[in-house]
Formats: structure tokens, sequence, C-alpha cells
């Protein structure tokens, strides 16, 4: 079924995704494409239902209407079986990396491979090697993840979802709880990801500095709608308040007094992005 | 409650259908998946035979003790072994061994799996296309199921001699008369009522625990209530299940 159409790097459609727990409604009537090859930023404060979004692509959260298609598979039309044959097409970086505690780093990017292939212990031994390398923790293929940083952990977690070379490749808050230099560090690693392995990459996040290093493509959620869509340039210049807000990193009185048409007081120029600290 | 319901039964489902697989031989396990059931063989049997073997050494003192202290008044002594035997075998050995596992493993297995699911460990899992229950509550259930029966053979074994050798040194009772007393009166139908017994403990503790620990929200505070809760209602439906066993071993004799 994977092989069927254009399953290498496809595109990641939604179709009037609503998603809620009971009566209360995470993500209301998402539409849209993200598309094949590009890096996708799904974007929003705290809370907004990004996380949800993304764990719909994983199908870990039931939808409650709508459709979502990976190329030309509909991840929630599928038995059990083959949504974990499906699964391992997709790479996915946790929030804190979510590396298993008790297997030392080496284990935990071979799981994958051990899972879902035939190789042999020491072929699997030169893939782990290579995927660590890929991310620069090669030397750490013995240690476990509490004696790793944050950072590590979170590179760690991207060699693990890279290990069975996905069609789609999910990052959670990537650069969450991370210095400047460790984020833009990750952001370029993600660049590199996506020069050199042909994947669709989706990630979530409300780190404006990655958003302007990596982002091909723009969803902005809030409250569980979405409110954009689209290429960075065409966000620069929109003029939604939240999104002005969020953009502009207004405090709260400031914003009011741009949603109500002044547009000055301050505000950083939507046209000049604030500066990254990638160089 | 319907969430618990249907973390529940997904437990029991996913478990019937690695044992289905396992049974039909359509599954073979890669040496990774078969290294943790060892460990887990080894981690809930090996590494508990301490601790059981002393508890059920005390227990066996303890009712070669109060049988002495009832039977000496009546001239009948050397029925110590048989109070001894049968409660050790048919009742005590089974009841202790699982409150043992419940309080060593099946707390152990709620904490692991809990922490697991609130660090997303197990959605990891999941998205790796590996089945969690087969991964983690696999074998855990497997080590329970073969290790309790064990533990409590072990028990009633080690409560048996207790009791005898304190019975002979303490009591002034003939050991031989003691192990020969036990040997005629005990039956095989009464050791295996226990190991009946205790097989349906190891599957309830693995069961309440795996359940509870994949219910873990968020929070460590979530972890020890689940925990908590794990070995509270694992003590709880052990009482239950013992009523029913003994109920149904004396309808049937």
């Amino acid at each position: 079924m994977q092989q069927k159409g254009r399953f290498f790097a496809p595109e990641i459609v939604l179709q009037n995704v609503t998603v809620g727990y009971g009566d209360r409604t995470v993500l209301e009537n998402i539409t849209t494409v993200l598309p094949a090859g590009k890096i996708s930023v799904i974007l929003g404060g705290s809370g907004c239902g990004k996380s949800t979004l993304l764990r719909n692509i994983l199908g870990l959260v039931s939808l409650k209407s709508g459709t979502i298609r990976l190329g030309d598979v509909d991840l929630y039309g599928m038995t059990d079986q083959e949504a974990m044959a499906m699964r391992r097409r997709l790479g996915v970086l946790f929030q804190d990396g979510a590396l298993l505690g008790s297997m030392p780093l080496g284990q935990n990017v071979a799981m994958p491979l051990r899972e879902h292939t035939a190789l042999d212990e020491g072929m699997i031994e030169e893939v782990v090697r290579m995927k660590l390398k890929l991310v620069g923790l090669e030397p750490f293929v013995h240690y476990f993840p509490r004696q790793l940083s944050g950072g590590m952990r979170k590179r760690a977690g991207l060699a693990r979802a890279m290990a069975l070379d996905p069609a789609i490749l999910l990052c959670d808050e990537p650069t969450s709880g991370l210095d400047p230099i460790t984020s833009a560090d990750l952001d370029q690693l993600i660049l590199e990801l996506k020069a050199t392995f042909p994947m669709t990459i989706v990630v979530v996040t409300h780190d404006l500095d990655s958003l302007f290093t990596i982002a091909d493509f723009v969803v902005v959620l809030d409250k569980g709608k979405m409110l954009f869509q689209g290429s960075l340039e065409a966000l620069k210049i929109n003029t939604d308040p939240f999104i002005v807000r969020f953009l502009g990193r207004m405090p709260t009185r400031e914003s009011r007094v741009i949603a109500g048409g002044a547009g000055v007081g301050g505000r950083a120029s939507l046209a000049s992005p604030p500066e990254t600290t990638l160089t | 409650m319907r969430e618990v319901l249907g973390v529940f039964l997904d437990v029991v489902n996913g478990l019937v259908h690695c044992l289905w697989l396992s049974v039909t031989r359509k599954y073979h396990s890669k040496p990774y998946q078969r290294e943790r059931t060892w460990d887990h063989l080894s981690w809930v049997g090996a590494d508990s035979l301490p601790i059981v073997s002393i508890i059920s050494g005390c227990t066996g003192i303890i009712l070669a003790l109060q049988a002495a202290m009832q039977l000496e008044k009546v001239g009948a002594l050397s029925y110590v072994a048989n109070l001894v035997g049968f409660s050790i075998v048919t009742e005590l050995g089974p009841l202790l061994t699982a409150l043992i596992l419940a309080g060593r493993a099946g707390a152990a297995f709620t904490a692991e799996i809990a922490t697991m699911k609130i660090s997303e460990e197990v959605d990891a899992l999941s998205v790796m296309g590996i089945d969690p229950i087969r991964f983690l509550v696999w074998p855990k259930f497997a080590a329970m199921l073969v290790m309790t029966p064990l533990l409590t053979l072990w028990a009633d074994f080690v409560g048996i001699m207790a009791g005898g050798i304190f019975s002979a040194t303490a009591l002034g009772l003939s050991g031989k008369v003691y192990f020969e007393q036990t040997a005629t009166f005990l039956q095989v139908s009464d050791v295996m009522s226990g190991l009946v017994k205790s097989a349906a403990f190891g599957m309830a503790i693995t069961l309440i625990s795996c359940t509870q620990g994949l219910l873990a929200r968020e929070g460590a505070a979530d972890v020890g209530r689940r925990t908590t809760m794990a070995v509270v209602q694992s003590i709880f439906v052990m009482i239950l299940l013992d009523l029913f066993f003994t109920a149904l071993n004396y309808i049937l004799r």
C-alpha cells in the first residue's frame, strides 16, 4: 500500500478535520495541504491544538470528523495492522525526545531497525552509528538518555526518527526548552536533513527564530481554528491581529492598540522578521 | 470509567492477540523481545526468592506456634503438621506470594509504564510501529503467569520445612512424624488448587498494574496515584478471587 501513489515524501492533506474530547472541541474544521518534500511549520500559542494536530497526523488521536491523507493513503480508513505498517514510514521527534530510559542511545536507535528489518546485528550497529553520526552523537552510543543534555536527547530522538529513512518527519516543538545556540543548531540540522533526504517535514513550534529559519509553508492555529496557511512571505504581511501580535511579540495592551488600527507604538516591523540566532 | 474499561479491554485484547500469535507460532519474537521476557522472568522470579522465602518461612513457624498452643491442650501435637501444611498450601502460600508480587512487581510495572506514558515513550513505541502491549505488557504477563505459581510452590516448600524444623527443635515433635503426617494428609489436589489460584492472582496483578500504568496522564503525582491504586486494586481483586476459588473448591470437593 505504501508503494501506491507517491509515498516518497508525500503531501499531507487534511480535510475538515475536527477533533475533540467529549464536549470540548480542540481543533475545528482544519483544511490544508502540507506540501510534499517541504518543511511545514504549524505555529500557534500554547494550548492552541497544534500538538493535537500532529498527533492526528500520527493517527494517535481519533477524529470527530474529516479525513487525513498521506499521499494517496487515507490515514483513518485503514485497519490497525495497516496503520502499524504505515507508521514505519513516519519518523517522529517528540518534545523531549521520548527515548526509552532503560536503554542506551544505540539500542534506542536500533529499536525500529530490529523491529522492522531483517538486518543482522553487525549491520544494525553500522546503521545506528551512521544515524548517530548524522546528528553528531556518534561518541555517545553507549550513554543512557539520562546522561545527556536536553539538546542531545532531542538530537538522539531525531536520529531514532531517521532510523528507517522515513517519508514523513514530524517534530513536536524541537527547540522548546533549549538555549538559542542549541536551538539554532537543531534548526540547522533539520534543514540539512531536508536537503539530504527526500522527506516531507512537519514542525510544530511557537519558536519564531525556528519559524523564520526553516519554514517553507506555515499554518497558524489559534484556539483550535486555522487563522492562516501559506508561505512565510504571505505570513509576514498578514494583518490578522493575533498573527501581528504573535510575530511582533507584543504585550497584550499594545496589541489591542494595533488591533484598533493604530499600527504604531514601537511594534516590530513585520516586513523584517526577528533576527535568528543562526549565523 | 469508560476510559478505564477501554484501556483494560485494549490490554486484554492485546494479550489475547499475543497469546494467539505465540501459540499458533505465527509470530516469531525477535531476540531483543525474548531478552526482555527473560529479564522479567529473572526479575519477577529469581529476585523475589529471598523475600518469598523469609516470609513463607516465618509464616510456617507462626502457624506451627499457633497450632501448637491449641493442640497441646488436647494432646494432639502431631496434628500441627496437618494444620501448617494445609493452611500454607491452600491459602497462605498463594496469597502471601501474590501479596509480595503485587507490592514488588505490580507496583514497579505501574510506575514504569506510567512514567513511560507521561514522557511519551509509549506513544513513541506506537509511532515506531511497535505494539506497546506486546513490547511492554506481554513480557510482564508471561513472567507473572510462569513465576507466580513457581514462587508459590517454593513458598509452600519453605513454609512446610520451616514449620517442621521449628516443630522438631522447639516443640519437641519428631521431624519424621511431622513430615510423614504432612505427606499422608496433603493431597495433590490441595497443591493444585493453590497453584491455580496463584496463576489467577498473577494474571490479575499484571492486568491491573499495566492498565493503571497506561491510564496515567500527566505529572509525577499521577504516577504515584496510579501505583497506589494498582496495589490496592490488586489486593482487593486477589481477595475476591480467593473467595471465589475457595468457594469453588468447597463445592467441588
